[in-house]
């Protein structure tokens, strides 16, 4: 691909000015419990399906809220709506519900 | 001049302490370096966690003050014990206060913001303090909030606190919750803006407190960052440009605001310092003043007959410092009555 033997470094820096926090918004405005996660894990640790994935409902939040739409997906795929997370949630945030609303919201804009 | 008892410091201890002791019928004479009472109080607008009125604490508090005398611009430089056991406390103006009892209650610093330069607290217009914000709470009027009307704030934790560098090692305790506090009263005024709080630990300790925080969550929209802020710097139109990481996924963060709130924290004064050790009370290696015991003895110092209350011993709440105040009343009446 290059021609001279080196090629330009991803910008791995995540830039919060241009962050893309619309699916963001949608997701809050439909479900506010979004907004109550502290960031525990407990959600990511008993998840059966975060043994073999990526699976993460508390990373999967925050990339939401970071705008990162392509590695939001990476990492609610592997969920089996077993609901684990829901019970474990200190917050009670309602993890089933927005792991579907972000699945739905993924169908309907073809993401 | 003399008294049963000399209280140093007016702020809510000693305030709350010479209420106390002077209403026990003893003679009180309260020491205080400024020339207002109520401490760091008359910078506060309103505290948490049920945003009571500063000033409206002071004044309850002076109004409780009784029969005590108030000596305003003095200081307090050393205390010594003669044969007959009374207290002689030497002041800055050369003046010689004689006392049964002696309540040190000296308080605090606010950390000096300029000392974390790479915050540019003193360079650029948009950084303030949390004592700059509630100057701008207090008086509806502060330089930069005012020129920029912010869409975007910031908030730094733990600014001169958990910090070896700047000599700190402490906690400061009360700043998690004061920038918590803080947010919601921007929020307030500045519906649209967007607050950000950075953070390393959120320590929500006291009663209502994780209510303040889930609140500001979910009712005000304010975002948290854990990831302490590294430096900031200016853009060409005059925006502050923020670094941090975002911890929480591993990856280093870019962001400009309007606005930046350092929290700075609570270190010891160093006329504190001076006084104490002038005095023979000792001081633990942080700078603050060690109590005679950690659990038994935490309001009397290593000298019979000298007491002390509130943050000369570390950073407090001031329901905290309310409460050290009224235990030290108990301890100098059982002193005094001991000594008579």
């Amino acid at each position: 691909m290059s021609k001279f033997g080196f090629e330009i470094a991803k910008d791995l820096r995540r830039d919060l000015d241009c962050s893309d926090t619309l699916l963001f918004s949608y997701v809050k405005s439909r479900q506010p419990d979004i907004l109550k996660c502290i960031g525990c894990g407990s959600c990511s640790a008993t998840c059966p399906a975060s043994v073999y994935k990526q699976t993460s409902f508390r990373r999967s939040i925050l990339m939401l809220e970071r705008g990162e739409v392509k590695e939001l997906k990476s990492l609610i795929e592997g969920c089996m709506l077993c609901g684990k997370c829901n019970i474990v949630c200190p917050r009670g945030i309602n993890t089933r519900d927005i792991i579907l609303t972000i699945n739905e919201l993924f169908i309907e804009n073809k993401l | 001049m003399t008294a049963d008892v000399l209280v140093i410091g007016a702020g809510p201890a000693g305030l709350r302490s010479a209420a106390g002791i002077a209403a026990k019928g003893y003679k009180t004479l309260l020491l205080e370096k400024s020339d207002t009472l109520g401490g760091h109080l008359t910078k506060w607008d309103r505290l948490f966690p049920n945003q009571t009125k500063a000033e409206e604490l002071v004044s309850d508090l002076i109004d409780q003050l009784g029969e005590t005398l108030i000596l305003n611009n003095s200081v307090a430089v050393s205390i010594k014990r003669d044969k007959m056991g009374w207290f002689t406390t030497k002041l800055l103006s050369g003046e010689v206060v004689e006392s049964k009892s002696v309540v040190i209650a000296t308080g605090f610093r606010v950390f000096d913001a300029t000392r974390k330069e790479e915050y540019g607290y003193g360079i650029f217009e948009g950084v303030i303090t949390n004592v700059d914000l509630e100057s701008y709470f207090k008086g509806g009027k502060f330089g930069s909030i005012n020129n920029i009307n912010p869409s975007k704030i910031g908030f730094v934790h733990c600014v001169g606190s958990r910090d070896d560098k700047v000599g700190n090692p402490n906690c400061s305790k009360v700043c998690c919750v004061s920038a918590v506090k803080q947010a919601i009263e921007l929020k307030e005024i500045f519906p649209d803006a967007e607050v950000y709080c950075f953070y390393m630990d959120l320590r929500m300790f006291g009663r209502g407190f994780e209510q303040i925080y889930l609140d500001a969550q979910s009712k005000y929209g304010v975002r948290f960052i854990r990831g302490r802020v590294s430096e900031v710097s200016q853009n060409s139109s005059r925006v502050l440009v923020v670094k941090a990481e975002d911890t929480l996924s591993s990856r280093p963060i870019k962001i400009s605001l309007d606005i930046l709130v350092l929290m700075s924290g609570i270190v010891p004064c160093d006329e504190n310092k001076i006084l104490l050790n002038n005095s023979g009370i000792s001081i633990s290696d942080d700078g603050f003043m060690m109590p005679a015991d950690s659990f038994l003895n935490t309001n009397r110092s290593n000298i019979d007959g000298i007491f002390a209350a509130g943050c000369i011993k570390g950073p407090k709440t001031v329901p905290e410092v309310l409460n050290e105040a009224d235990s030290v009343v108990n301890h100098v009446d059982r002193f005094l009555r001991k000594a008579l």
